[in-house]
């Protein structure tokens, strides 16, 4: 990155240090914010055609070559949208909701590990920090429900919250026997760890109960069918943002796709073994770009689990309020407490991912 | 040690930054007429009856607190697990007593009936 800076830009040897660094990590940022933005935009799309083929229909096939330029058509149609902002409203939490719920979302992807090589944040407390910036987004969505001043707004910002804390918990319990797995908190160390033969030393085999109920706390924790209680169309019209319109609304949405998107790079990360690839250490890849570590191969495994979100959406009924609560509190965290005491004999003894270390 | 955080920072304003530009954009390029109607709350064809911000369930209280506790066992977790190999047995130790005294608490909310939700 550096020589190719100091070749493309001239100058670039004259500057600051700092200067240097800020300009490295701008480009860096642009560099996984374009194509983050670009995903979100055909997720949306790839989610309507997948949907679509699942209820046998077609999807959106209008806009351009089978309907690829839908989303640009999406986001044009947002834009020149009426912004209106109740009478009765906060006027400024009820505009700084929606960025407040943007800007986490896109934000924790700083410490997410592309590569190998490529991070914006090589940062040793990674995964506080993302725990931390997913926690921020319950803000933006309590805001909006309270700074709109309606009560289906009200009702489903309460919900969903309440539903974002519950499964929090659930998810963190996870983390920490990913944690004591992978013995650090920087997701590139987490990566690492999971190297070996072939797929055998991913975590999610000697966490799979960790796995499961992580996947499935994303999926709640992103109020995504099955547990889209939040915004039951049918109850309470959409929820927390049923008063917003127009583009304030397309930053709910940017942040809910950037979330769900996330949730599958950390799956991906934590149990999956990230960038590494299946093929690595198996005999006869040794020397095969297949077994080298790539983007590739994290894309590719993110791509199975952002299918899952659709499929689960496609195909499972709405689950109801206390049941959502009842699966969180009573089911997922005595599973994870459980499974970390289990872990723990695990290190005591030395088996699985240990197998050496005590 | 804090330059590996500049980055983030800059994530910071450079998300920031696209946000501000697409409300703006929103607010300039979408205009419409209003009247009070359109203005006024959502609600099924009534007019609004009653505040908006009205009285809500306690329990929604109560998982706000729980969640207080759970989360604070599990920021208290996360340097024991990464610490592991360095603490051994008298770790494991210290932490079983702990999640122990958890456990109880957790079963107490339980039969107490702090996790219903009808």
């Amino acid at each position: 990155m550096e020589t190719l800076l100091s070749n493309v830009v001239p100058f670039w040897s004259s500057f600051s240090g700092d200067l240097q660094l800020v300009l490295v990590s701008a480009a860096k940022v642009i560099v996984l914010l374009v194509p983050l933005i670009l995903g979100v935009a055909y997720f949306t799309y790839w989610e309507r055609k997948i949907i679509g083929w699942m209820q046998n229909r077609l999807g959106p096939n209008r806009v351009g070559p089978k309907g690829l330029l839908q989303p640009f058509a999406d986001l044009i149609k947002m834009l020149f949208k009426e912004v209106i902002v109740p009478a009765n409203s906060n006027r400024f939490l009820f505009v700084i909701a929606p960025l407040l719920s943007m800007v986490p979302a896109f934000v924790a992807w700083a410490a997410v590990p592309m590569s190998d090589t490529f991070v914006v944040a090589d940062i040793n407390a990674g995964l506080l920090y993302i725990l931390a910036l997913t926690s921020l987004g319950v803000y933006g969505v309590i805001l909006a429900g309270w700074a709109s001043n309606s009560k289906y707004a009200l009702l489903g910002a309460m919900r969903s919250a309440a539903q974002i804390v519950a499964y929090e918990i659930a998810m963190g319990f996870a983390l920490v026997g990913v944690v004591m797995a992978g013995g650090s908190l920087n997701l590139g160390d987490i990566v690492l760890a999971q190297q070996g033969t072939s797929i055998a030393s991913w975590f999610i085999w000697p966490l799979f109960p960790l796995f499961l109920v992580y996947f499935i706390s994303g999926v709640a924790e992103t109020n995504r069918s099955p547990f889209d209680v939040a915004e039951g169309e049918s109850e309470i019209v959409a929820g927390f943002h049923v008063e917003y319109s127009g583009i304030a609304f397309g930053l709910f949405f940017l942040a809910e796709y950037a979330n769900m998107i996330l949730i599958t790079v950390l799956t991906v990360t934590f149990f999956l073994g990230g960038w590494l690839s299946p093929f690595a250490g198996l005999p006869g890849f040794a020397d095969s770009w297949l077994a080298a570590p790539s983007l590739i191969w994290l894309v590719g495994k993110m791509f199975i689990f952002m299918f899952c979100f659709l499929w689960f959406r496609a195909t499972f009924p709405r689950y109801r309020y206390d049941q959502i609560m009842r699966l969180g509190w009573k089911v997922f965290i005595p599973i994870t407490i459980v499974w970390i005491v289990v872990e723990a004999c695990m290190v005591a003894l030395g088996i699985g991912p240990w197998s050496g270390t005590v | 040690m804090l330059a590996n955080y500049v980055p983030v920072l800059i994530f910071f304003c450079i998300a920031g930054a696209l946000g501000i530009v697409l409300l703006t954009l929103g607010f300039v390029l979408g205009h419409g007429s209003k009247d009070a109607a359109k203005l006024s709350p959502y609600e099924c064809g009534f007019e609004a009856f009653e505040d908006s911000r009205m009285r809500f369930d306690v329990r929604y209280y109560l998982v706000a607190i729980l969640f207080i506790v759970f989360d604070l066992e599990i920021a208290f977790l996360f340097p024991w697990a990464v610490a592991l190999d360095q603490i051994g047995l008298f770790g494991l130790g210290a932490m079983a007593i702990f999640l122990g005294i958890l456990v109880v608490g957790f079963i107490y909310e339980w039969r107490k009936g702090a996790l219903e939700w009808d």
